[in-house]
């Protein structure tokens, strides 16, 4: 399970926590949040979103 | 208990208000802005041509569902006219209402030329919905568009019109595109992809003047005399951090409203945030700094008087300018003592701003260069740790 964080607004996403309030599941990796998700913090779409693993 | 009044509907004040709802479900919320309330990504806007977009399409969530997501009232349509602080009161055209804390996320407002001629009236800006939908009401089918300011949003803006067939001269008195963010060979990698594309730059030339020139088109007069004819002129000049209300109020602003890391104004019960806000020295205009502030005041907010206040910290969170033609990541150095340190290959620049020390403060990748921006990230300082 990774860590993310997007390099645009400093949203972090953890795939073992999920996002249960938006309907990901805890342990979803970060390549299968569908296409059409937005940031759940500034609503940038996901092709704008520039996920980086941090360790 | 009085309301938090949070002024501004843009990314700053929802955000804000969101982040606040995470810790405080009980105590009553009050947004007011001058427009829709709706919201929306606002970088989506340079970027709506690219991704088939018509303004309603940006439109994320109205206003009342945003009220209701956010357990709060959404003032739409109304104008802050004053603050008056002893009273702890906010002025409306046709109401005042009292605050407990006051947050201001007003934005930032476009600078205006002073240019001569009878058509400046008709000279476009956006930096909002609004003005974006008068703007698109006004392009025809191959119009060409005149843009003023070679900037970030300039530079977008030429990249999503010359894309989708429209016409595009771009006039900036700097001597390449984005010179207030990147050194000249990054800038020129820029200017070269887009007059590949069809864009034609009138660099180091300053407009002087914009006239009616018969047909519903304008000319836009340089200061070397030349002219451009052009159906629609949209000026992306720059913006100025909205001051003068607080600065009227007594509060204490610079090229934005003072606050320090914990996002207080000069006085202890408002705060401010996003591109109205000068944060610990530093004016960042762009999603990043705003979303690390909203985070940290919604959590001020709620923990109440006696805890003490989170500070703001700012990760290396780079510039990304969306001009697709040739994509470019900058962070601006983190202080001015240093060089630039440039490769470059065709329109991939990459370049490093080293101190003396050789230390990495900053940098910029542009096309393929981008490619590296992970490691860059990794190594580049934060602004504020
Ligand atoms: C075309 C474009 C592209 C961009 N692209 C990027 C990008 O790629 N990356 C990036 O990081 N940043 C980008 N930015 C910048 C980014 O969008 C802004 O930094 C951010 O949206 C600012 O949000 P804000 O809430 O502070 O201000 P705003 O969104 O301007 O919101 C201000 C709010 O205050 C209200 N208001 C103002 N005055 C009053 C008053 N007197 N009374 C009542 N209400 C008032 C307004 O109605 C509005 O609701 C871009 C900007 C533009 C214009």
């Amino acid at each position: 399970m990774k860590k993310w964080q997007c390099i645009v607004c400093g949203f972090e996403y953890d795939e073992a926590e999920g996002m249960p309030d938006e309907g990901i599941e805890p342990g979803t990796k970060w390549e299968d949040i569908p296409d059409d998700w937005t940031c759940p913090d500034c609503g940038a779409p996901k092709d704008d979103f520039e996920m980086m693993e941090v360790d | 208990m009085d309301p938090i009044i949070i002024i501004g509907t843009g990314l700053a004040g929802y955000s804000v208000a969101r982040e606040f709802r995470k810790h405080d479900t009980e105590t009553p919320v009050i947004l007011i802005t001058r427009d829709d309330g709706a919201s929306y990504y606002k970088p989506d806007i340079s970027e709506a041509h690219a991704k088939d977009k018509t303004p309603a399409d940006l439109v994320q969530k109205t206003a009342e569902e945003m009220a209701e997501m956010l357990d709060a009232t959404v003032r739409t349509h109304e104008q802050v006219e004053a603050i008056d602080r002893e009273a702890h009161q906010v002025k409306l055209a046709s109401d005042t209402l009292t605050y407990s804390k006051l947050v201001l996320a007003w934005g930032a407002d476009p600078i205006v030329l002073n240019l001569a001629g009878d058509a400046t009236d008709r000279i476009h800006k956006v930096n909002n919905l609004m003005d974006y939908r008068v703007f698109r009401d006004h392009l025809a089918a191959g119009s060409h568009v005149a843009i003023l300011g070679a900037g970030l949003i300039g530079c977008e803006f030429a990249n999503d019109l010359i894309q989708h067939g429209y016409k595009v001269s771009v006039a900036d008195p700097a001597g390449w595109p984005l010179a207030q963010l990147v050194p000249e060979a990054a800038g020129d990698a820029v200017k070269t992809a887009l007059a590949h594309a069809g864009v034609d730059w009138h660099l180091g030339h300053a407009a002087t003047g914009v006239h009616h020139g018969g047909d519903d088109r304008y000319h836009v007069y340089l200061d070397d005399e030349s002219h451009i004819d052009a159906d629609v002129v949209l000026s992306a000049v720059g913006l100025k951090a909205g001051t003068e209300l607080a600065e009227a109020a007594g509060l204490d602003v610079d090229r934005g409203i003072v606050v320090d890391r914990t996002l207080v104004t000069s006085d202890p019960d408002i705060y401010a945030l996003g591109d109205c806000a000068e944060v610990a020295g530093h004016w960042r205009p762009y999603v990043g700094p705003l979303m690390q502030c909203a985070r940290t005041l919604g959590k001020t907010l709620a923990a109440g008087a006696d805890a003490e206040p989170g500070q703001v910290k700012y990760p290396t969170l780079p510039i990304i300018i969306k001009t697709h033609v040739c994509p470019v990541i900058v962070y601006p150095p983190v202080d001015k003592h240093g060089e630039w340190q440039i490769e470059r290959d065709g329109t991939a620049v990459e370049g490093r701003f080293v101190d003396g020390d050789g230390q990495l403060r900053g940098f910029v990748l542009t096309d393929e260069a981008t490619n590296k921006r992970r490691d860059y990230i990794k190594e580049a300082p934060a602004l504020l740790d």
